[in-house]
């Protein structure tokens, strides 16, 4: 789950890393009351989770108050890239001697913490890493120990921090770490980093995205969730316990399993046709599971047609079968369906697709194809 | 032969009177697997599955008691880290962890931790593996497999089976099927299982059922260039998924631009990998490399 830039600077405060707040603002009037306290220039910033927000004008400056209401006039509204901006976070602006990039990330590869600094900070790191890759250092923690004092000290020599700074850049980085392990972080970097023209080190922006499998012990940062900035379908698939990722496709998938859903998704474009989504039902479906699926793909007015791909281990085929024909005789709309039931008692639930007129295949590469030509007929 | 479990494996299953526990367990047993014991804190001296396993206690009881020399695990996601350490503490040499939603960061310890001693570790979030006729752990259906010369690898649930149930149907039988886990940190690589299979006399090809995200396909494709001369075919799932989705911001940089279906493919077929546009495509794949 990636959290905001105002949620992510609260955490890291709470661990001690150097920053100034600033306030949130939902409307223009809020945000000249906002600068009114702050007193001085600030900086209106577009919370949304999307990169690249400076670019789309989802950043501007403001050197009075009266500025800061028209700045966060033009911001607030705003689409940037798919996404309405609901809220801005007004800012000291700071007057900015040097950037720095700092960044932690939970590395797969070599199954650590690993630190990401460079010198090159305020640009993506992504773009750093391809136009300049030395100025990168990369550094795994050790797993059972975490960040050690050396450590530190060589981030900040590789750095450059100016050796008044240095203590401040030690809590800047513990504080980082900290936050990262206290929260269950997958990515927590700090962009930039920044020295300022008075000489404070301070951190100007900051991203946590969190591991989805831990939240259930945070039930603190769950609730930092900004359901803005999800697809409602996505909202209410997770609610129905449902993975679920939009396309732009015309054929709507079912599935259990991440891989087969994936896999049923690949054979639909193989076969001549665009997904309409990632949908993974889930182990052990019921029939309340696969009407809250149907409900989420048929919301989508793109969807002509949809492919049900259930292997049946543990769950029985029959059951699916039944739950299919149950839920669809409470939906309002209707598209042709292909289902596609393999495995424990596919036999029995034969006769049932059968008699609710569903159209049936035995291969996916088949059901792939029927879901396609029916997705054409009914365009 | 097989690889990693046989019919002289002695599983206990920890987690085994919970109800996804005792049902797998069950099935398990008409397998033919040899379940020694089970245990779930706080039920020890009760019996499990009709009266078929004893239940301790603790892991090191139940080691102590019945030789049992593996584990399956099916405690909750927040119980299953402990449950690992726990098993491997217990001197168990092999651990099978189903459980699905483990957090990254107690994986990443509980790793290191197995690791050090010596123990593997199968998942977590895997469906287990099954040497077919002999012995099956986990959830795999059992019924979908034939014996025959196929090792199989997969990073997948039930795309793993919807592979087995193809090679099946067309008559090519599996020496053993393992899932290895989806999670971002599992205790056993694609790399780690190619070499079981590379060094295992009755394995005479190799099926690895990938997907996007990170770079365990790549490597396995240099591990392959290197080491095995068994032939190979592959699939990758996730040609259509969207960029961006999966993978974390930074995480890019680490593993240097690879992650995509299309570059693991080019890895593999570099590797003289057959990689199969369908599931169904892989047994044709194996018999024009020479597979019985």
């Amino acid at each position: 789950m990636k959290l905001q830039e105002y949620r992510s600077k609260e955490i890291l405060a709470r661990h001690g890393v150097p920053l100034v707040m600033g306030e949130t603002a939902t409307t223009p009037e809020e945000a000249r009351a906002a600068a009114e306290r702050i007193g001085g220039p600030v900086v209106i910033k577009a919370q949304v989770l999307v990169g690249g927000r400076g670019k789309a004008g989802g950043v501007k400056l403001a050197a009075s108050p009266d500025e800061a209401a028209e700045r966060a006039r033009d911001i607030i509204g705003l689409d940037i890239k798919g996404t309405t901006v609901k809220t801005v976070l007004v800012a000291p602006a700071a007057d900015i001697a040097h950037e720095y990039y700092l960044g932690l990330i939970l590395d797969r590869a070599s199954r650590a913490i690993v630190v990401i600094a460079s010198a090159e900070g305020g640009v993506e790191i992504e773009e750093t890493a391809k136009t300049n890759p030395e100025a990168i250092l990369r550094l795994s923690l050790h797993p059972l120990i975490g960040l050690q004092e050396h450590e530190v000290r060589r981030v900040g020599f590789f750095l450059g921090i100016p050796a008044e700074l240095r203590k401040d850049f030690a809590k800047v980085m513990r504080g980082l770490f900290d936050a990262f392990v206290g929260s269950d972080a997958d990515l927590a970097e700090i962009n930039p980093l920044v020295v300022t023209a008075d000489g404070r080190l301070e951190a100007l922006d900051a991203k946590i995205v969190l591991d989805d499998s831990a939240l259930p012990r945070h039930p603190d940062l769950e609730a930092m969730r900004d359901l803005n900035e999800e697809e409602p379908s996505e909202i209410a698939a997770r609610e129905a316990g449902i993975s679920f990722i939009k396309l732009d496709g015309s054929i709507g998938c079912m599935v259990n399993g991440a891989g087969l859903a994936m896999t049923t998704m690949d054979l639909v474009k193989l076969a001549g046709g665009e997904p309409a989504n990632f949908l993974d039902i889930g182990g052990g479906a019921k029939a309340d599971r696969v009407a809250a699926a149907f409900k989420i793909i048929l919301d989508d007015p793109n969807v002509r047609a949809i492919l049900i791909n259930i292997f049946g281990g543990i769950t029985r085929g029959d059951e699916v079968a039944h739950g299919i024909v149950e839920a669809r005789a409470q939906l309002t709309r209707d598209v042709p369906m292909v289902v596609r039931i393999v495995g424990t008692n596919s036999e029995e639930a034969k006769p049932i697709l059968a008699e609710a007129n569903l159209i049936t295949a035995d291969s996916l590469d088949d059901a792939a194809a029927k879901a396609v030509a029916a997705a054409r007929g009914a365009a | 032969m097989s690889i990693l479990v046989n019919g002289e494996t002695r599983l206990l299953v920890q987690g085994v009177t919970g109800r996804e526990g005792a049902f797998h367990s069950a099935a398990m047993l008409d397998y033919g697997t040899k379940i020694v014991a089970g245990v779930t804190p706080g039920k020890g001296g009760q019996s499990a599955l009709d009266g078929r396993v004893p239940v301790f206690d603790t892991v090191a009881e139940a080691v102590e008691q019945t030789g049992a020399n593996a584990s399956c695990i099916f405690v909750p996601a927040a119980f299953a880290p402990d449950a690992m350490l726990e098993a491997a503490d217990g001197g168990l040499a092999l651990v099978i962890c189903i459980t699905e939603g483990v957090p990254a960061l107690d994986m990443l310890r509980v790793y290191h931790v197995l690791k050090a001693k010596g123990v593997r570790l199968i998942g977590p979030n895997c469906p287990g593996l099954t040497s077919v006729g002999e012995a099956k752990v986990g959830i795999i259906p059992g019924d979908i497999h034939l014996r025959g010369p196929v090792g199989l690898v997969s990073r997948s649930g039930t795309l793993t089976y919807e592979v087995v149930q193809a090679m099946t149907d067309a008559g090519m039988g599996q020496t053993t099927t393992v899932g290895i886990g989806g999670d971002p940190i599992v205790g056993t690589s694609f790399v780690d299982v190619l070499d079981m299979f590379n060094q295992d006399d009755d394995t005479e090809a190799i099926v690895m059922i990938g997907e996007i995200g990170g770079d365990e396909e790549e490597k396995a494709a240099a591990f392959v260039a290197r080491e095995v001369r068994k032939p190979m075919a592959a699939f990758i799932a996730g040609r259509t998924a969207p960029p961006g989705r999966r993978m974390g911001h930074a995480g890019a940089i680490i593993s240097g631009g690879a992650g995509t279906a299309e570059s693991k493919r080019v890895a593999l077929e570099a590797a003289g990998v057959r990689v199969a546009d369908s599931p169904s495509h892989i047994p044709q794949l194996l018999r024009d490399a020479g597979v019985r």
